[in-house]
């Protein structure tokens, strides 16, 4: 099986820790892992602000590199979403019935990172050691756009030495909203805050979610409230071993 | 527009609108439906058992549920059953073919001219057209025995007497029995429960306009 | 009984002192609170909610589908039940006809009046402005649109428009303000739902009994049968369409629903979906002028006024039609994490949340600033789409409609955001470009050293910085990182070829 990572733009940028847990956690998984070079971004922050225009050659690139892979493995609910929910539609906004058909073929096989281990691998125990508190915010987007259901909760339960507790009010969205952060800040930090709350409530050191860019807004509250609260990856918790710990230094 | 003898004259519009609907659906383009949809949630509704006896059960509870009362009887007690769910009320209006006798100082629909005359009467006794257990309704099509529909909306009081057969379970089904009545042009009303709102912080309170106390007296 | 929502600013700036406002963000916060696990109850009895949710949105397809088909048969029907049909393109119209019909039956009353019963596109017309102009006080009789009649305030919700008031609210106005127009609220009012709500029953009886002209709207008018349905609590619907001699119901010509076996399936979804009820108390049924066992019962000089204004637009923009199948139940406005902070005035129109977010560009167009600014007052979570008994698709509603304020403006001076997504997208088209501005944040990653947070950033990002510390960048992103270990790897076969390595 020929698998690609989609690191997404964002997190090659910003968060490079987790797409090199997702290749650490593949290859321990015994898969090969390809990074196509060509790869830049899914178009979703052009797509959800309205620049559908500017989104179809980003559509287009995306079919080309990862068109003949077997699966394409994203760490992030948010941009597979993008990809499976909006390439086709925005492929035929533009009347490219080829792109179309090209995007229809590609997107069973593009899988958010949990589903990719749950239902492709088919494994739930993937041999992580991490011994933390950790609570979990299921994102929006993995939560209902593609409908991860709990299959990070049950990767997370079969983590050895990891204390996992629920969140409350968990499926309430954080608040981030990509470009709805920045156009309501008021609205999207009240959000935020009581997310935030909640996780406090928790007493975690760890929240875990399967999106980097709600991590950094529910994180960035955190931290301004100097909570002792780390927000961290779903893949960087799964590459975790006993051999391997997680360390907070790992990437700068 | 113009207007003649209270009535306004639309006709232009009404060809505008229609055109601008044909010309709306001529419109070209797709729409991408989702497919998925939230996982299910499993039913706590018992599962229908088939019989009326677990149907009238289900009635019963659900009515109960909206804080009305509920008095079974058997049919050769209804007239006990109705003095007691008249309790204290003194004056009672009673349709034109309600079929039993009604304890009390009555009122008879053949008297009142005008609905307007019920205001201040304090009971009023119905029939109903059928009964949906899953939702604990009543339904009225305001035929014999159920009086004009302000009959049932200005006393304080309002006891309805529903026989066990007329207690269907869900609301399609009901629906589809009630299809004659509206085809014969019937108005309908469907109560359950008392009149209530939750328009002061969502808090539910039982009694507003309509009757503030709703008796349905079972007839097994 | 003034207010209107004309000259409402944007949404972020009327959302800013929404969020501040600690009563409002309290009385919202327990209401939706509330009204959610109601909802969620009574949704999770039914095993078939998801067959239920298709059932309703292929209803409404169908009948969108062949509007004008099916609003000739409702017209057909009506008639011939003895109603007069009346159509208007739009506001100004439709309120000329009830104005007409009113005065024509009330003109010579000392008091011209008419009773409402709650009606959203009675509120979307402004119809009671209408009314009072012409000499004629129209008088709220739902409970929550009494308090917002009588509170000189604006509609906050679709099922509640009081929603934004407490109970101390509540009780205050109606002491101030009922003595003012009828019977004045009891002495020893208390605060107690209860209490407040027979103070209205008290207030309003001697109006009901009064009135000879109501106004109602319509949940559904069933195109088969020529039937109208009312659905209620509080019975204040059931007065005002018994009780007078002349009703005079406005509906959206989007209200209709094909077949009279259609009517169950929103009997199932309307009340779980709005209030939370398996049933709601009281749901009226009529066709036309009716008579029961040869009385007349009920209003005789029936009168339905067909309400386009703005809805064959929708109709005519593919996507954007789906918000006609819309029932109005307000379950996405009481799931909505947006609405639930910030209350529906904010929306600047009788449509609030999510629906209101969509609804008020396309019904209004998107000239205006606050038309434009609606669309991106979301996060796009989909919990309006999971809660929606129709599934009407807004996450997606709202993106098309953004996707269209944006084409607005090509062609003109690009925005700095419009320049700034240009640039993005060109930086994004080719991987060599995406590199070297990605070299960039690396080189400022180095330059940070050891900061792993960054808490004061420059305009426009102060947006964020404001009240959310940002991590710093890294000092090697993923793609160095693998360029660095493992060169000559397949991933590197597959590289942008011969560009700018
Ligand atoms: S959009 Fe859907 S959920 Fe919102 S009010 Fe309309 S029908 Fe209800």
């Amino acid at each position: 099986m020929r698998v690609a990572l989609f690191a997404t733009c964002f997190n090659d940028t910003m968060w490079p820790s987790t797409p090199r847990a997702v290749v650490t956690l593949l290859e321990r998984l015994g898969c090969r892992v390809d990074f196509p070079r060509a790869q830049t971004c899914c178009g979703q922050m052009f797509t959800n602000t309205g620049y559908a225009a500017e989104s179809v050659p980003l559509v287009r690139s995306f079919v080309d590199v990862f068109g003949e892979f077997d699966a394409v493995v994203v760490p992030s609910g948010s941009c597979t979403g993008s990809v499976r929910e909006q390439h086709a539609g925005l492929a035929r906004r533009a009347g490219d019935q080829g792109l179309e058909r090209a995007v229809e073929q590609l997107t069973p096989r593009v899988h958010e990172l949990s589903e990719f281990l749950v239902d492709v691998l088919g494994v739930v125990d993937v041999g992580a050691y991490f011994p933390h508190r950790v609570t979990y915010h299921p994102t929006c987007h993995s939560l209902r756009m593609i409908r991860v259901g709990d299959r990070p909760l049950r990767l997370l339960r079969a983590v050895r030495g990891i204390d996992l507790v629920e969140l409350p009010s968990a499926e309430e969205c954080c608040g981030f909203g990509g470009t709805f952060a920045m156009k309501n800040p008021d609205v999207s930090v009240a959000m935020g805050s009581d997310k935030a709350r909640h996780v406090r409530e928790t007493r975690a050191e760890v929240l875990v979610a399967g999106d980097n860019s709600c991590l950094a807004h529910v994180g960035g509250l955190l931290s301004r409230q100097r909570a002792g609260v780390r927000p961290l990856h779903l893949a960087e918790v799964l590459a975790s071993t006993e051999n391997a710990p997680f360390t907070p230094e790992g990437v700068r | 527009m113009t207007v003649q003898g209270g009535v306004p004259d639309t006709s232009e519009a009404r060809a505008a609108i229609l055109e601008r609907v044909r010309a709306a659906l001529s419109a070209k383009g797709t729409h991408y439906p989702r497919t998925d949809s939230p996982e299910g949630r499993p039913s706590d509704i018992p599962a229908p058992a088939g019989t009326t006896h677990a149907v009238t059960e289900l009635f019963v509870e659900r009515v109960e549920d909206y804080r009305a009362t509920v008095v079974r009887c058997p049919s050769t007690g209804l007239g006990a059953a109705l003095a007691a769910a008249l309790g204290e009320a003194s004056s009672v209006v009673v349709p034109a073919g309600f079929g039993t006798d009604v304890p009390g100082q009555l009122l008879r629909e053949r008297d009142v001219a005008d609905v307007h005359a019920v205001e201040g009467i304090d009971a009023v006794v119905t029939t109903a057209a059928l009964a949906i257990a899953e939702t604990g309704t009543i339904v009225l099509d305001h035929g014999p025995g159920q009086g004009r529909r302000g009959l049932s909306l200005l006393p304080d009081l309002h006891v309805c007497v529903v026989r066990a057969d007329q207690v269907v379970l869900t609301v399609p089904e009901a629906v589809t029995a009630l299809r004659p009545s509206v085809m014969a042009g019937r108005p309908l009303t469907w109560v359950s429960g008392p009149s209530a709102t939750s328009d002061i912080e969502l808090d539910r309170v039982e009694g507003v306009h309509g009757p503030r106390t709703l008796c349905v007296v079972l007839v097994e | 009984m003034s207010r209107t929502f004309v000259g409402m600013p944007t949404f972020p700036v009327a959302a800013r002192e929404a969020v501040a406002d600690t009563q409002l963000r309290r009385n919202l916060g327990h209401a939706t609170a509330t009204i959610r696990a109601r909802r969620t109850a009574a949704v999770g009895e039914v095993d078939d909610w998801e067959a239920l949710r298709v059932k309703g949105a292929q209803a409404k397809d169908r009948v969108l589908a062949d509007l004008d088909t099916y609003l000739l048969q409702l017209e057909a029907r009506l008639t011939e039940a003895g109603a007069t049909v009346h159509w208007a393109r739009d506001a100004a119209e439709a309120n000329a006809i009830v104005v007409a019909i009113a005065k024509d039956r009330i003109a010579d009353d000392p008091t011209p009046e008419v009773v409402k019963v709650k009606s959203m596109a009675t509120q979307e017309i402004g119809l009671n402005e209408a009314l009072e102009a012409a000499g004629i006080h129209a008088w709220e009789t739902d409970l929550a649109e009494l308090i917002v009649q009588l509170g000189d305030d604006l509609p906050s919700h679709i099922l509640v428009p009081a929603i934004h008031r407490n109970r101390a609210e509540v009780r205050e106005i109606f002491r101030r303000e009922m003595v003012t127009v009828g019977r004045p609220a009891p002495d020893d009012l208390t605060d107690e739902p209860a209490r407040l709500a027979e103070a209205a029953r008290l207030h309003l009886r001697e109006k009901f009994l009064r009135a000879k002209v109501a106004v109602s709207g319509a949940n559904f008018a069933v195109a088969e049968t020529g039937t109208l349905v009312v659905v209620e609590s509080e019975g204040n619907g059931r007065m005002c369409l018994t009780l007078p001699d002349t009703l005079i119901s406005v509906v959206g010509i989007e209200k209709l629903i094909p077949t009279w076996e259609d009517l169950a399936v929103f009997m199932e979804l309307l009340p779980r979906s709005s209030t939370g009820e398996r049933m709601n108390p009281y749901t009226s049924m009529w066709t036309g002028v009716t008579s029961t066992d040869g009385r007349p019962d009920g209003p005789q000089d029936v009168h339905v006024v067909l309400v386009d204004n703005g809805r064959t637009t929708v109709l005519a923009d593919v996507v954007g039609r789906h918000a006609l199948r819309c029932i109005r139940c307000s379950a996405c406005l009481n799931v909505c994490p947006v609405y639930e902070r910030v209350g529906g005035h904010a929306y600047g129109s009788v449509y609030p949340g999510p629906i209101g977010a969509v609804l008020g560009p396309q019904l209004r167009g998107r000239q205006g600033a606050l038309e434009q600014s609606l669309p991106y007052a979301s996060t796009l979570c989909g919990a309006c789409f999971d809660a929606c008994p129709v599934r009407i698709e807004i996450p997606e509603l709202l993106v098309h409609l953004r996707t269209k304020v944006v084409d607005d403006h090509r062609g003109g001076v690009p925005t700095p955001e419009a320049a700034a997504r240009k640039a993005g997208a060109f930086t994004f088209t080719k991987a060599s470009r995406l590199e070297k501005a990605q070299r960039a944040a690396t080189a400022a990653g180095r330059l940070l050293g050891r900061r792993t947070h960054l808490t004061r950033l420059p305009w426009p990002l102060s947006a964020w910085s404001e009240a959310r510390d940002a991590p710093a960048p890294p000092t090697e992103n993923f793609r160095q990182w693998w360029a660095r270990t493992r060169a000559g790897d397949a991933g590197d076969e597959r590289g942008p070829q011969g560009e700018g390595q």
